[in-house]
């Protein structure tokens, strides 16, 4: 872990494992979106699935859900004061710090608690009902090097985890597929992708929780809510939570 | 990115303002809604923190009561009951009824007298408190307007009526506060990192020594910079991650993009340096000059 200063009152610990990062971990936007101020929450991720090193990249997710728990849990408990505990693909950011270069020290000697394998963690597991009719899924075949019916059938009896949210309120990025069945974006993204779609980019699944343009490849459809402002919490994916992707 | 929450319906005996001219960008804002960036949800709230607080000060709210945040070129009102309002920020024709008024001072407004906030001669937003404060309903714990996210009430329509909320406190006995004109050159502090290190020396070199534009795509999201591009020492690229308010993110281009209240909460372009204050910018017109330093000067 390297634990990067940010601004005066943030610090990012970094779990990367060497710079420059392979385009396969990086975590496309679901749609290359422009904002108001044509704010681009991120470039597309090009193809990247011959990228050598997403073994790795598996692994430092791992390592940052850890940490996360362990930074949220320490929250909780008064240990550490931070506006914001935000995780994504090898980091996580602590916002609203009073004091950071103290607390940077802090956590140097933290360790986070033993991390719980796939499979048996002790979170909480939402079942998301998913019609498997995406017009991508041709396509992921093609990638994957299997039929449509072993596309479907591999999503549905993998484990997902959210990695991190970010793009629109509510979208999870969500890990468990292996890393060589990483997918590139369409070259183009689509204008729009309707709300409760299901797609998958580079080694991440994801659900758009509104309608908005996208360049994920499509693989099914959900009607579940995934953001309500009216739900406590608003968000049905937070990070850390288990996804299966469930017949619908 | 749900639906803008639906306006409460208000009775028109109720204590309200009606929106009679709505502006180019006229939106409810606070103090914003930290606390859900884990979630994808921006902070949000007023650019200016601090000239929302005074404004709401001057009217005897609570610093956090939610006002209008008003860009450009300004916007008409009618309270439907007599109020106090405060307007902060930038210069500006401010008239109750017939009658001038001036920015930086509690004004009585008799019910039904129209607020006229003209556009703004120098600066770019003002801000707006009102007696009681604008009482749309909260979403996650805060009324401002997310232009990024869709959270919040919508930016203002001609024609809406915005419910007010009881007053708290006497307006303050204060006759007018010093206006401050914004500059013509901005001078920012900044803290390089946290991928500083992803840069050539030169970048970090121009970034420090050379002069920027603020450009006309600058908005609640982000102010966008022109100038001298800064070159990437490290081309791969950047898995995304959580950003901070006053990032200056650097995408393709090479051109500065300062985050501001509406940033997204996470991003895939490497960030080398974060401001100390953004607020300057909220005022910043485009073509304004801005110079950055680091913040042992």
């Amino acid at each position: 872990m390297r634990i990067r200063p940010v601004g005066a009152h943030a610090l990012l610990l970094d779990f990367a494992v060497a710079p420059p990062e392979p385009a396969a971990l990086r975590p496309a936007a679901p749609g290359s979106r422009t904002g108001p101020a044509g704010a681009d929450l991120a470039e597309p991720v090009g193809a990247g699935h011959t990228e050598p090193a997403r073994a790795s990249g598996a692994d430092v997710a791992v390592v940052v859900e850890a940490w996360r728990a362990e930074l949220w849990r320490r929250r909780d408990q008064g240990e550490l004061i931070a506006t914001e505990i935000v995780p994504a693909a090898t980091t996580v950011l602590l916002d609203g710090l009073p004091d950071p270069v103290t607390t940077a020290t802090r956590i140097e000697a933290w360790r986070p608690a033993t991390t719980s394998a796939p499979g048996n963690s002790g979170t909480d597991l939402v079942e998301v009902p998913v019609v498997f009719d995406g017009e991508d899924l041709p396509r992921v075949a093609e990638h994957w090097q299997v039929d449509v019916p072993a596309v479907v059938r591999r999503l549905r009896q993998t484990e997902f985890r959210v990695a991190f949210c970010g793009f629109a309120p509510g979208f999870g990025y969500l890990t468990g597929l292996p890393a060589e069945l990483a997918v590139p974006r369409l070259a183009t993204p689509r204008p729009r992708v309707p709300v409760g779609s299901v797609g998958l980019a580079g080694p991440y699944a994801g659900i758009y929780p509104t309608a908005s343009p996208g360049g994920w490849l499509l693989v099914g459809r959900t009607t579940l809510t995934l953001f309500d402002i009216h739900a406590d919490p608003p968000a049905r994916l937070s990070p850390g939570i288990r996804v299966r992707l469930a017949p619908a | 990115m749900t639906e803008p929450a639906a306006p409460e319906p208000v009775n028109l005996a109720d204590a309200a303002v009606e929106v009679l001219r709505a502006g180019v960008l006229t939106t409810v804002q606070d103090l914003g809604r930290p606390g859900w960036a884990h979630l994808g949800v921006p902070r949000s709230g007023a650019l200016d923190p601090a000239a929302l607080r005074l404004a709401n000060r001057l009217v005897g709210n609570p610093e956090s009561a939610a006002g209008l945040e008003i860009t450009l070129t300004g916007c008409d009102l009618r309270p439907t009951r007599a109020t106090t309002v405060a307007v902060v920020g930038a210069e500006a024709d401010v008239r109750v009824g017939q009658r001038p008024g001036d920015v930086g001072r509690p004004l009585a407004v008799p019910a039904g007298a129209v607020l006229r906030i003209g556009p703004a001669r120098r600066g770019v937003r003002c801000w707006l408190a009102v007696a009681g404060g604008i009482a749309v309903a909260p979403v996650l714990g805060s009324r401002a307007t997310d232009t990024l996210a869709g959270i919040g009430p919508a930016p203002l329509r001609d024609g809406d009526l915005l419910p007010l909320g009881t007053p708290v406190g006497p307006p303050a006995p204060i006759d007018l506060t010093v206006p401050v004109a914004p500059p013509a050159e901005l001078r920012l502090a900044v803290r390089l990192g946290p991928r500083h290190d992803w840069f050539t020396p030169a970048a970090l070199d121009r970034l420090l020594g050379t002069a920027y534009q603020v450009s006309p795509l600058s908005n609640r999201v982000g102010a966008r910079l022109t100038g001298a591009p800064l070159p990437r020492a490290v081309a791969g690229e950047l898995p995304s991650e959580g950003l901070v308010l006053g990032a200056v993110q650097v995408p393709a281009d090479g051109q500065p993009l300062i985050f501001l209240a509406d940033h997204p909460t996470t991003g895939g372009y490497p960030v080398i340096a974060v401001l100390d204050d953004v607020t300057p910018l909220a005022q910043a017109r485009p073509g304004t000059t801005v110079r950055f330093h680091g913040p042992q000067r």
